[in-house]
Parts: C-alpha cells; structure tokens; sequence
C-alpha cells in the first residue's frame, strides 16, 4: 500500500512541515439547545483519504457542513500549504449526501455543469466549446455518456459521480463526500470508490469521506475517524475497528471488517 | 411609440378583435408581461415556490389597501414597494430560521390578506377594490405599457445574470455556497422579481388567479422537456400562446381576460401531461 508512505508526518503541532494539510481546531455546533458535537480536533492530510464513521445522529453531515462554513460553528479552519505556510482557507469540493431537487426538473447533465462551471445563460445558449469541457470532466468519473440525460433519470450511483466530477472543478485542497446512506448499489459504490482511490493517488488533496459501509472504508481508508458527539476514536482502520469503543458502538461487525485490511499502518492514533 | 405599433397591426394583423385601440395596448401589454410569466416561471416550478408566489399575489393586494390608505403616493408605487418588502422579508426568514417554509408563507400570507381586508373593508368601501380580485387587462393605459416595456427588459437582464446561480442553488444549497455563491443574496433577487412582475400586473390578472399565471405554462413545459433551455422556449411560448389565444377568446366570447388566459394555459398543462410519456424517455 503506497498510499501509507504518504503520511510520514507526526501528530504533534507543527506536522505540515512536508506536505499541505488541514487542521479543524475545536469545532463546536449547536442547535438552539442542541449540542451536536463538541470539540473536534482532526488534521487531515494530503493524499490521505480520512473516512468519518458513527451512528446516524453522531453529527458527521453537520462536520462536513460547518467545515463548508453553512453551519454556524466556533473553532477554526487551518489550511497549510505543502511549505508549511499558513495559506488561508482552503479550496473546498462537497458532494452532497442527496440533492432535494424535483425529480421531473427538466434539467440535464450539461446544463447542472454550464450553470456551476461558467456564467453563460444556460437558458439562452449552449456552445460547443462547454459542451467539450464537460465532456471532458465526465470522462474522468466514467460518466460521458450520460451528458444529456436529465437529472432525475440518473440512478444513484451515475448521481454521485456526476456530484463527484462537479466538486473536482476546479481540484480542490480538500475534497469532503458525504456518502448517501442508501439507493446505490454495489457495483456503483466500488466504481466510485475506484475513482476517488485514483484521485488521491493523482492529485495533491485531502479527503473527507462519511461512508456507512464498513467493508469500503476498511479497504480504501487511510484514516478512520469515530465521530460520535466528539471524536472517540482516531485512527488507522485497523485501529479504529479493533477498539473497544468502535465496537460499543457498531456491535461486532467491524472486528470482521477490520480483519480484511492485514496491512497494519505504522502512524499513532489516539485510540 | 405606440402609434406604429397602432399602425403596424393594422397593416399586419387586420382582424375585427384588433379594431380598437384597448385591444392593440392590450395584445402588446400581453406579449410583454407573459414571456415573464413563463420566464420566471420555470424556476417558481423547480424549486417548489409555487405557495410562495402565491403569497406574493396576497402582499400585492395587502399593498394596494396600504397604499389607498396612506394617499398621496400612487398606489402602484405602494403596491410594488409592500410586494418586495414582503418577498424580502418571508425569504430572509426562511432562510434565518428552521421553521418549515410552508408554515412561514402559510403565515405571512394570511396576515397581510386580513390586514389587506380590514383596510379596504372599513368604512364599508370594499366594492371599489373588487377590481384587483379579477383584473382588467383591457383598461392597460399606454404610460402603463410603456413601464411594462421597461420591466421587461429588467426581469431578462436580471434573468441572464442569476439564473445560472439559481440553477445551482435549487440544484443543492449546500453546493452552491461551496461555490462561493451567496445563497440568500440570490435568493432575494430572485423573489423581488417576482414579487415585481406580481405586483405590477395584479390589477390586469386580477390576485385570484395571477399565481396561475406563473405555474400554468412553465408546469406544462415540464411535461414535454428535458433541458433547461427546451424547458425556458417552450414556457415562454406557452405562456405566450395562451396570452394571446385568452385574450381573442375573451374578445369573442365576451370573458374576463385574465381568466380566459388562464383556462387556455390549463389546457396545454392537461393536453401536454397525457402527451408526457413521448417526449421525455
């Protein structure tokens, strides 16, 4: 596994020194009375793919949400460059857990990447030149065929490779998934993880990914992060998986799970 | 101005409907406001405003009541001002709080259609407004059209510059912020259109039905497209087409306007809806 080379950084303050990485110091959010976390402390890698892991309700869509600055939240948001140079907030891509668009909307693949690519009216006109680009795009995610196809006549799978290619225009530092818990099947969810391994090996960026299925996320994560109110466990999946509290809180599935990653990972963790 | 439109459709368009004058203002103010209509109306249609528009219809008539009650100032001034002090306020509201969006128009709508009746109600002078209930396309004076010609040339310039972003935010809000789109920004100028095109052709359309206005011919191009630019052309046209058609029918069957306009566009909704399953796979 190349990809455990890749993190040769220690845990300690000043680990940015040799690639860009993205510190989340002290994320707090609450609702009215509601607290839904407290005190996240995560530094996310480049070239590492971190999956956010914990039982619905553990506040993993609101993380990814108050890292995009939607929901109000107290702490900070660090973005390092590879010199280690505080370089601002970084570039962000989200892909949505689900869009809460009209299925019967008449709008295709085409005109969902001229309105977020360009300002050019896409009620007016469509041009030649956009049509290529985003043809382009959507090779990337294995997609080029379904560049007029209406939105509402994607399955989930081709959804969430078309949300995928979106968020990758242009590359971000950090790219945060937010994995649909349902309505995909198999063989979409292994393409897509396919491609996502791809995009970490070929380009200089960190990934966030919640994901519910545990199976993947032993395969494919270079770090598992246990969100539950806070961060309770932190980790390589092996880690994660074999600790007490992660199968407290998921019973005794994940110690099969973690038994399919054999290759133990030489980073700390916290759990 | 208008007097080669008076020319032009005397030599082009010489039917017995168009020997008047009113008629000719009328069909010119049609072409003008229901390509707007069918305009807006796409995006009223995709991202669910349709009870939102409605609402709009409500504030207008609200603005009108206020705007008889203070004097002095026209009562289209006050009209459009109450309509997006009211579009502005619901959406900001919307977007500040967690409070179902039905609920909050459900609200505002029904505060400012009760204010709007006691005032227009008190002292028993409720007959003069029953006018803004249905509307009266034909009493469209030329200074009128001559506004109309420049709010039509506002809403398209607005349209070719935050429709793309709308497309994006009614696509998902979320990816539209990581955009570094400002949602509520768009949003506001997206319901003040609205609330414009609403308030200034409520006393033509009539509050009843001027919602339909906005849902009728964009809801029967969804049934018959499946692009965004198939979808805009066969709205606009739609919306033309039943302007135009409403408004020769009412001449000869001696309707209201408005409503005649409105009955025709249901019928392209119903004839499109069983047509649906050709066009679109």
């Amino acid at each position: 596994m190349i990809e455990n080379n890749w993190h040769p950084c220690s845990h300690s303050e000043n680990d940015c020194s040799r690639l860009c990485c993205t510190k989340i110091e002290n994320f707090n959010v609450t609702f009215g009375n509601t607290q839904i976390f407290h005190d996240v402390n995560l530094h996310i890698h480049c070239g590492e793919l971190t999956a956010l892991i914990g039982p619905n309700g553990a506040g993993k869509s609101t993380l990814l949400k108050a890292i995009l600055g939607e929901v109000k939240h107290t702490g900070v948001l660090k973005y390092f460059d590879a010199k280690g140079v505080h370089s601002g907030h970084p570039l962000i891509g989200y892909v949505p857990q689900y869009l809460n668009f009209d299925l019967s909307t008449p709008t295709s693949v085409l005109d969902l990447f001229t309105a977020y690519l360009t300002n050019i009216p896409c009620w007016l006109t469509s041009s030649k030149r956009i049509r290529d680009r985003v043809s382009q795009i959507l090779v990337k995610v294995k997609a080029e065929h379904l560049i007029d196809r209406r939105l509402g006549a994607l399955s989930g799978g081709e959804l969430q490779r078309i949300l995928l290619a979106l968020s990758l225009e242009p590359i971000p530092d950090l790219l945060l998934l937010d994995e649909p818990v349902s309505g995909i099947d198999q063989n979409g969810l292994e393409l897509f993880y396919d491609i996502v391994s791809d995009l970490r090996a070929n380009h200089d960026l960190s990934i966030i990914l919640i994901s519910h299925d545990l199976n993947l996320v032993a395969k494919h994560a270079d770090r598992v992060v246990l969100l539950n109110g806070t961060v309770i466990c932190n980790g390589t999946p092996e880690e994660v998986f074999n600790d007490a509290r992660t199968r407290n809180v998921f019973g005794m599935l994940v110690q099969h799970n973690a038994q399919a990653k054999v290759q133990p990972d030489k980073e700390g963790s916290s759990c | 101005m208008l007097d080669l439109w008076y020319e032009l459709t005397t030599i082009l368009l010489p039917f017995q409907w168009l020997d008047h004058n009113f008629m000719k203002n009328a069909l010119l103010a049609v072409l003008l406001v229901t390509p707007l209509f069918g305009l807006l109306g796409t995006m009223v249609v995709s991202n669910r405003m349709v009870f939102f528009s409605d609402s709009l219809g409500h504030g207008a008539f609200t603005g009108i009541a206020i705007g008889v009650l203070i004097g002095g100032i026209k009562p289209l001034t006050a009209l459009v001002l109450f309509s997006l002090f009211f579009s502005i306020v619901i959406t900001v509201i919307k977007n500040k709080s967690s409070v179902s969006t039905d609920t909050i128009i459900g609200v505002f709508s029904s505060t400012a259609i009760a204010l709007g009746l006691m005032i227009m109600s008190h002292g028993g002078s409720f007959a003069k407004f029953s006018s803004y209930l249905i509307g009266d396309l034909l009493s469209i004076t030329p200074v009128e059209i001559g506004m109309l010609f420049g709010v039509f040339i506002g809403i398209v310039l607005l349209w070719l510059v935050i429709f793309n972003k709308i497309l994006v935010i009614s696509i998902n809000p979320s990816l539209a912020a990581s955009r570094g789109i400002n949602t509520l920004l768009i949003e506001i100028l997206f319901s003040s259109a609205l609330a414009i095109v609403v308030a200034i052709s409520i006393q033509w359309v009539g509050l009843l039905i001027i919602n339909s206005m906005l849902v009728l011919p964009a809801a029967a191009a969804r049934n018959v497209t499946s692009n965004v630019r198939q979808y805009h052309l066969v709205s606009v046209l739609f919306a033309i087409f039943a302007g135009v058609a409403g408004l020769i029918l009412s001449y000869y069957w001696n309707t209201a306007t408005g409503a005649t306009i409105i009955l025709v566009a249901a019928m392209l909704f119903f004839t499109t809806f069983l047509l649906r399953n050709r066009f679109i796979e």
